[in-house]
């Protein structure tokens, strides 16, 4: 394999993994568990994205035609990752998870969890 | 509410593409048995579900559609950037916050658009719709302004997708 090459994938790599970390060290040391959600949401998102290019111009090189699997794979994770984020916080409304003190707009979440208008 | 089909063997032209492209995609070919059985499920699967659909306003307008993703997928990379940002520093500076976004859009495929874009963008989850559909309930990781924070999800987001559904 052509050192170029190589250098874009494990550049790639690289970079996705240290997305990934970061989203896990959000979701093991944030205080509270919407907070927590962030971490996993977003910085994964984006870790998996470099990881999936990395892969496709890995196959893409090896095999010699254009690998589109990874395409897919993003598609399905922009679509199910912002759904999970949802049903884990409307979950967490509803069994009144505790609150970090200092968040702004507390009572929110009660009218939230009635679905009213606030 | 039943949408009344264009084409009796093609009730939705749209997904049956959609399906189309995916099947061939999951399969990395254009085979000519892949084609055929990608056909099948194309015109098979539609036919079969078509009755359970409820109708939801199009996407009008392709190029606005094409225009929102790029700029949707532009923020999520900034997103990730702040939000690691905000993963990394120290937590007792966070001001998270719930805050509730007034909604002008109607019907559940836009809202669904919107509140998915809201969780993937800049330190922001969607928790929850109100009943009546008027207002999105967000979860914020550190709040810098509230009104602000609102007009920009408006501005960015709402606006292009009323255009692009027409609602």
């Amino acid at each position: 394999m052509e050192f170029w090459i190589e250098l874009v994938v494990s550049a790639f790599l690289i970079l996705g993994s240290i997305f990934v970390f970061v989203g896990s060290l959000g979701l093991a040391k944030l205080p509270d568990f919407y907070t927590r959600l962030h971490g996993p949401t977003k910085a994964t998102t984006l870790g998996m994205g470099c990881l999936l290019i990395a892969s496709m111009i890995f196959v893409t090189y090896q095999q010699g035609y254009l690998s589109v699997h990874e395409l897919l794979i993003t598609l399905f994770l922009l679509i199910t990752a912002p759904v999970t984020a949802h049903m884990l916080a409307k979950t967490a409304m509803h069994h009144e998870l505790e609150i970090l003190d200092k968040t702004s707009n507390k009572a929110l979440s009660q009218r939230a969890r009635e679905r009213m208008s606030p | 509410m039943k949408t009344k089909p264009r084409f009796r063997l093609l009730p939705m032209p749209l997904h049956s593409l959609i399906l189309f492209v995916v099947w061939l995609l999951l399969n990395n070919t254009v085979a000519p048995g892949h084609l055929l059985l990608g056909a099948f499920l194309a015109i098979g699967i539609p036919l079969l579900t078509s009755g359970m659909q409820d109708a939801q306003p199009g996407f009008r307008k392709p190029l606005a559609t094409l225009r929102y993703v790029f700029m949707v997928i532009g923020d999520i990379i900034a997103a990730n950037f702040e939000v690691a940002k905000l993963v990394v520093g120290s937590s007792k500076k966070l001001s998270p916050a719930f805050i509730a976004v007034p909604l002008n859009i109607e019907h559940e495929l836009p809202i669904t658009i919107l509140a998915s874009t809201v969780s993937l963008t800049p330190g922001t989850v969607s928790a929850e719709v109100s009943e009546d559909k008027k207002w999105l309930y967000v979860h914020v990781l550190n709040l810098t302004d509230k009104d602000e924070l609102i007009a920009s999800i408006k501005h960015r987001y709402e606006r292009p997708l009323m255009e692009i559904f027409e609602c």
